[in-house]
């Protein structure tokens, strides 16, 4: 059997858990699902009826839908209700490591919402959006002059989005070559969307260790580096937290086998106006505009995962392009001029324009001495966390770390308390969980990424919390743990019954019972 | 600096703890040589004054759509969102929340996703849908690879009048990936005639209803063509707004729906963010992409609901994952679903059924207008007009008198000379009886 | 008395006559946690020794099954789709998965007995 990951669901009923007479407690207010909420023919939307009209013929749908009627009341009270079982950043900390949960401006918001971003639609004619290219063009700018790098792919979606890009730009530039390589070689500590990414682009995925500092193995890595190696993909500041200290020997040594060094800019948040990935030899890099440029995460999206390229790949970049043309902005949406060798399209229309909004409104706020303070901030938080926590948690490697720092289980040992416990536990005391089980390099790993958005204050009270839990853990409360959270929206949930049997959407008592 | 809340004092008390120097001994491990000593040759941080006349000078360089007349579709379309729907998605804990990875402090997101599932599973006709892709585009790409699993085969042909951003989408995931594509040349009235295309190599066949030119086309004969010879029907809609009215692709045997669900709940925004739909039988759940939301019990016996079949996922599957898609499009899904809580059943269908009415009429209109010849036969809220001479002078034209009239189909398919004349118009809800008016004298106008 | 056989990869495999039943064990159960999922393969179909035979999955992790030896499939346990905890309640009996003919025999000589297979796990820790 292959391997196997280091995280159970941890779920058992509580039989004495109390009941309530409504189901609610407190501010804590439950509501049907929508569908449960039906009245046929009541709407939230007052239309005037048409004229009829058919152009559909035998096309035209026949019997219903099955959609729920509620008014506009009982929608925005569900919502509400929905909403307050959720955690956000606006509420309090919320640690997660490789994650990036920094506060989102709502000046973003505001101005994403200006009519001239947010009505304009991706075909009109050029001449009517050139305020639109101009600020693509103006972010463009910006993330060029941030990483150092001569060219920048804005289209793509997210950052895994933006990974594929980046491998595909790596793909198409080997062919150019006439080369066909098919390894790609990706540390163990990578976020999974590295392996997935390469997959998909046709490459084998070969894993290098790490060394016992946490960084790439540098000898064992120059041990795989072949004329057969595409390209390497890394994450700096890695996933323990920890920059790649001998990155200028791996740029070097993957460049002398002719191969591209692909890094994933996840992390990017620790260097922003410090280090330019430009200046480290990297020929390719995504950046997460949900993560170092605040765009908010949304509870999983939009994200925005434009992508930084060397010199030897700006050619490659998919479509469209955004370009100075005599008569203003122009886009360039066919792989053909100067774009003939553009790899094409990978989504539809332009970009996340909306989020190009928010991330140049951040970035204009900040300036070039802003940005550098807030890396500065982040790096400086995540220190503190290492250093007022390091004697009760176990670190998994010596600081100073960057923007996150890494703590695995060891402190639990003998216990009776796993991660996942104390991560449940952390959630009753008002905390979101950092990142748990990641990255796999360590046992029962705890990844906890303050950003540069927390107070110190704010870090204190969370730094005597964990202290604390971290005590009763082991002074052999394991139980206590176990039953944790108790204090949230809902206790655990049975992620076993929920896979074994997928109840994937509602339907009518009648038709579920089939 | 507004966002950043330590202060110099806190920093000198933090560095104390840490027994660093300074923030930066803290970067000892970035190589000197390019560690950058000072601030980049940039400007300087901004207030909010500031930052808002800088863009909303940019805002203003743009011709907004909800400012004149507009009839711009093919794949992002202008509906009349409810202001209860932005109301809610700012609301701070949908918002600023993560992925719901922690789903005791994540209900509001994995309810909302669940009830998102539901909604598309309905509308599409089909009997499970994912939490949402990045677009449509991305959608049918993956509705491709998602069938070369399930089929193991590597070929797929796309219909003529699918979306050109959605086939030029999938061909460069194809070229990529390894495997085919047959991509029909377009023609306004194409897909019925696909079946005879299938052969044992083909793992589906991608039509768009309606296509987009307009067309809405019966896929049933093309679904039992598929089925015989062992290839899936992938049914791309990027109006979701037409599964109010038009038959959906579940009904006429669709394996797959890749959609674009921007119209509802969402603003064009220059293409992005809108969200893609994917739906599917039931009996494929396992080579889906992306996230799923299934419902569960407590520890306490009460319905919740978690994030589920996670194994197919890249961060546990890695490169064995039926897609490297980590990030869904959360928010816009979430006001993809208030939108279509507000409107129901009853407002849903209403709301096609006046989309449909308006375009009917207006295509009418214009159809009168001497040397205009209507091509589409049966259309939703889209049709396709022939003029007399080629359109994009035409829409460029018409722009210039601050009317939006369209999308030449030489920007969507350049370099074909066939297509050069073709106007694709839209109507929908927000459309008024004076927009109309002044398309109809503007393109009056245009062509004398 | 039929013999049992282990793997590395924490598969076990019960020798009757020239038919090999296939499983994962109690230490790959206890690992993996609950079961929720698994792919079997199709009857007919041959594997070759170390490759992918089946996949295992539990709600936070999926792991390939290979197969010990090569042959070719004769049965798999259709009751684990329905059932899949069985593999965690009795993974060397109810929670077989798959039933090979095996093509050589040779290849059994490099798999672990009992005995081995118990002091290797013990060495995991």
């Amino acid at each position: 059997m292959s391997q196997w990951s280091q995280a159970l669901s941890g779920f058992a009923r509580d039989a004495a858990a109390e009941p309530a007479i409504g189901g609610n407690r407190g501010l804590q207010l439950e509501d049907p699902l929508l569908f449960e909420q039906d009245a046929p023919g009541r709407t939230g939307v007052d239309l005037p009826e048409p004229p009829a009209a058919d152009r559909l013929g035998a096309l035209r749908r026949q019997g219903p839908i099955g959609l729920p009627g509620l008014s506009e009341p009982q929608v925005v009270r569900h919502f509400m209700r929905a909403s307050q079982k959720n955690y956000g950043i606006d509420m309090g900390l919320y640690p997660l490591g490789s994650c990036t949960m920094k506060h989102n401006p709502r000046l973003n918001e505001k101005l994403a919402r200006l009519p001239g971003f947010a009505d304009i639609h991706p075909l009109q004619p050029e001449s009517t959006v050139q305020g639109a290219l101009e600020l693509i063009d103006a972010l463009a700018f910006w993330l060029k002059a941030l990483t150092g790098m001569p060219a920048v792919a804005m289209s793509p979606a997210a950052g895994a989005h933006g990974e594929l890009c980046g491998m595909m730009c790596i793909a198409a530039a080997l062919a150019a070559r006439g080369e066909r390589r098919q390894r790609v070689l990706v540390p163990e500590s990578a976020h999974g969307t590295n392996p997935a990414t390469a997959a998909t682009c046709g490459f084998a995925v070969e894993a290098i260790p790490a060394n016992e500092r946490g960084r790439i193995d540098l000898v064992a890595l120059k041990a795989k580096l072949a004329p057969d190696v595409a390209a390497i993909m890394l994450t700096n500041p890695n996933t323990c937290g920890l920059f790649e200290d001998e990155i200028l020997a791996i740029a070097e040594a993957v460049h002398a086998v002719g191969a591209y060094f692909y890094c994933d800019g996840a992390n990017f948040n620790a260097l922003v106006g410090r280090v330019r990935p430009g200046d480290l030899g990297i020929d390719c890099m995504h950046l997460n505009l949900h993560k170092t440029f605040s765009t908010p995460h949304g509870g999983g999206g939009p994200g925005s995962g434009p992508v930084v390229l060397a010199a030897s790949l700006a050619g490659f970049a998919p479509l469209p392009w955004v370009v100075h043309g005599p008569a203003g902005f122009r886009l360039i949406e066919q792989a053909e001029g100067p774009a003939a060798q553009a790899i094409g399209r990978m989504k539809g229309f332009h970009g996340q324009m909306g989020m190009f909004v928010r991330a140049l409104a951040y970035i204009m706020s900040h300036g070039a001495d802003g940005m550098r303070q807030l890396s500065g901030d982040a790096v400086l938080n995540a220190n503190y966390l290492l250093a007022r926590l390091g004697d009760v948690l176990t670190a998994s490697y010596p600081g100073p770390c960057m923007h996150e720092v890494l703590f695995d289980d060891r402190f639990l040992r003998d216990s009776g308390v796993t991660t996942l416990d104390f991560a449940k536990a952390l959630t009753d005391e008002g905390f979101h969980p950092m990142t748990m089980y990641f990255p796999l390099v360590v046992h029962g790993a705890l990844l906890m990424e303050p950003t540069e958005s927390e107070s110190k204050a704010s870090l204190d009270r969370f730094i005597a919390v964990v202290r604390a839990l971290a005590a009763r853990a082991k002074a052999g409360d394991a139980a206590d743990f176990h039953a944790a959270p108790r204090f949230t929206p809902r206790r655990r949930l049975d992620e076993t019954a929920a896979a074994r049997k997928p109840v994937l959407r509602w339907r009518k008592a009648a038709e579920a019972a089939e | 600096m507004r966002y950043l809340p330590l202060t110099d004092e806190d920093r000198g008390a933090m560095l104390a703890a840490i027994g660093a120097e300074s923030v930066a001994a803290l970067f000892r491990d970035v190589p000197r040589a390019a560690a950058l000593e000072r601030p980049l040759d940039l400007p300087l941080a901004l207030g909010e004054i500031e930052v808002e006349r800088a863009l909303a000078r940019m805002a203003a360089r743009n011709l907004p759509a909800s400012a004149v007349p507009s009839f711009l579709g093919c794949g992002s379309y202008r509906h009349h969102v409810p202001a209860a729907v932005d109301h809610l998605i700012q609301r701070g804990e949908f918002l600023t929340s993560y992925t719901p990875y922690q789903p005791e402090v994540s209900q509001g997101t994995l309810q909302s996703m669940f009830e998102f599932q539901t909604q598309v599973a309905l509308i599409t006709g089909m009997e499970v849908a994912n939490a949402s892709m990045y677009d449509g585009a991305t959608a049918c790409a993956e509705a491709v690879m998602m069938a070369n699993r399930l089929t193991r085969r590597h070929q797929a042909i796309l219909a003529g009048d699918l979306h050109p951003h959605y086939r030029e989408t999938t061909q460069t995931y194809a070229r990529f990936g390894g495997f085919a594509i047959d991509a029909r040349a377009p023609d306004p009235l194409a897909a019925e005639g696909l079946g005879a295309l299938v052969g044992s190599d083909t793992s589906c066949v991608v039509v768009q209803n309606p296509g987009c030119f307009g067309q809405v086309h019966d896929l049933c004969t093309l679904a039992e063509a598929c089925h015989r010879a062992g290839a899936l029907l992938v049914v791309v809609v990027t109006e979701a707004v037409s599964l109010g009215l038009v038959r959906p692709p579940g009904e006429m045997g669709a394996d797959i729906v890749a959609g674009e669900g921007q119209s509802l709940g969402n603003a064009p925004a220059f293409g992005g963010p809108h969200l893609g739909l994917f739906a599917a039988r039931e009996k494929f759940v396992r080579q889906m992409p992306g996230r799923l939301v299934g419902e569960t019990v407590d520890a306490a016996g009460r319905r919740g609901f978690v994030l589920t079949l996670s194994t197919r996922e890249q961060h546990i599957r890695r490169e064995k994952a039926t897609s490297n898609i980590c990030t869904n499009s959360g928010l816009c899904a979430l006001a993809f679903t208030i939108h279509m809580a507000l409107l129901g059943e009853a407002g849903f269908t209403r709301l096609a059924r006046i989309n449909h009415a308006h375009a009917a009429a207006l295509a009418d209109r214009l159809a009168g207008l001497p040397g205009v010849r209507l091509l589409t036969q049966r259309f939703f809220n889209e049709f396709t007009l022939r003029l007399p001479r080629p359109a994009a002078p035409v829409v460029e034209a018409l722009a210039g008198r601050g009317v939006l009239a369209g999308v030449p189909a030489s920007r969507l398919w350049p370099g074909r000379k066939e297509l050069a004349d073709l106007l694709i118009i839209a109507a929908t809800e927000t459309n008024t009886e004076d927009d109309m008016a002044a398309l109809t004298e503007g393109l009056r106008e245009a062509l004398r | 008395m039929s013999t049992i056989k282990y793997t590395r990869d924490h598969e076990w495999i019960r020798i009757e006559g020239d038919v090999a039943v296939i499983g994962i064990t109690d230490y790959a159960q206890s690992q993996l946690g609950d079961v929720v999922y698994v792919e079997l393969p199709e009857l007919g179909r041959r594997v070759e020794q170390g490759k992918e035979a089946a996949v295992v999955e539990s709600v936070k992790a999926a792991s390939e099954v290979y197969a010990p030896i090569s042959g070719e499939v004769i049965a798999v346990n259709d009751a684990l789709s329905g059932e899949p905890g069985k593999i965690n309640g009795d993974p060397q009996g109810e929670g077989w998965f798959l039933k090979l003919r095996i093509a050589n025999p040779k290849e059994l000589d490099g798999l672990m007995d009992a005995k081995a297979y118990a002091a290797f796990v013990e060495d995991l820790h």
